[in-house]
């Protein structure tokens, strides 16, 4: 059961699970997406909010929907890395702003970033 | 045009004014969430939608025609207090609502009854109180209908049930009807909701898409609520 921050729309968090779904391979380019009913029941979401996540990502290319069929995932490397790095984008703005509140330059933060990676791996 | 039409209803119980001026539609594959504490005129709204109640004045309109017998046909209601005799089984209510309301489905009924680990042999007066809420809830929801209308279908209802219950809800939801579900726990139903209603005593002060609360308040429903009332 998935936790939503319902102070955000719940279609775009949606997206992001599935979005990562794809960057982990938990899904690959072909695979079939659950259908809306069911996703909406597992997620326990308004059928209409998946209706919207499954619109939404196929306007981004990352899905296309075969009528009668179902949604399927796009086997697009290329898509694949646009849809890691916006993932990853949005993120590290936010954590550079942070990081120059406290007064670190470019220089400190790749120097950091190394010394931490090492640590976190 | 909508499945439910609401225009300037007024409903007056002797001098006292339950329902002011509420005017609102609702449409066919919308799950709309009912908000408002309590005395606030959300069971007069319900019970006025099925024909329990009449209006004192305005219109009310279900698939586009005025509240009669054949309104209420189409619209399955669950009452907040259990009026299920106690001595029937669970049998016997399937078989008053199969002979009652025509198109009664027995299978979904069934299924409700397995998920909810209930049994058809067991007796009304001898189910806790969650379990017969349970029961009712698979009653009203395996009508065929075209709207559903759910008065505080969690009421008593312990949390971990309570997933189960919106899970039963959303399986059996049908895209060819318009489901409201009132209650005074939204954090409850927020996520299943498409738009959110909140009544204060009998005067609508929002009708409003969640995700477009969410999207331009950056607020959950709930918080949004709070700050309301």
């Amino acid at each position: 059961m998935v936790d939503f921050d319902e102070r955000i729309p719940i279609y775009l968090q949606i997206m992001d699970l599935i979005k990562k779904k794809i960057i982990k391979g938990d899904l690959k380019g072909g695979d079939k997406l659950s259908s809306v009913r069911e996703l909406a029941v597992e997620l326990k979401v308004n059928p209409n909010t998946v209706q919207r996540v499954y619109q939404e990502l196929e306007r981004e290319g990352i899905i296309v929907i075969v009528r009668g069929t179902g949604a399927f995932v796009v086997s697009d490397e290329k898509k694949l890395k646009e849809i890691k790095e916006s993932l990853a984008g949005e993120r590290i703005k936010n954590f550079i702003k942070e990081m120059k509140e406290i007064n670190l330059s470019k220089e400190d933060l790749d120097l950091l970033l190394s010394k931490y990676w090492e640590e976190v791996n | 045009m909508g499945v439910l039409e609401i225009k300037g209803l007024y409903k007056y119980y002797g001098k006292k004014c339950a329902l002011k001026n509420v005017n609102l539609t609702g449409d066919f594959g919308e799950i709309v969430g009912l908000f408002g504490p309590n005395g606030s005129g959300k069971t007069t709204l319900l019970k006025l939608i099925v024909g329990f109640l009449r209006p004192s004045s305005g219109s009310i309109r279900v698939d586009g025609k005025d509240i009669d017998h054949n309104t209420r046909a189409i619209v399955s209601f669950l009452p907040d207090n259990n009026l299920l005799p106690s001595w029937m089984t669970i049998k016997d209510a399937f078989n008053f609502y199969k002979d009652f309301f025509p198109g009664f489905e027995e299978k979904r009924f069934k299924d409700l009854i397995d998920y909810f680990n209930l049994s058809m042999n067991r007796k009304v007066k001898e189910l806790s109180k969650g379990e017969q809420e349970k029961v009712c809830l698979s009653l009203t929801i395996s009508r065929k209908a075209k709207i559903y209308l759910l008065d505080e279908p969690l009421g008593g209802i312990d949390p971990a049930s309570r997933e189960r219950i919106l899970t039963g809800i959303l399986k059996n939801y049908r895209e060819d009807s318009l489901m409201i579900i009132s209650t005074h726990l939204i954090s409850d139903v927020e996520s299943i909701a498409d738009r959110v209603i909140f009544i204060s005593q009998g005067e609508i002060l929002l009708n409003e898409k969640t995700e477009k609360i969410r999207e331009e308040k950056k607020m959950s429903v709930d918080e949004l609520f709070r700050k309301t009332f």
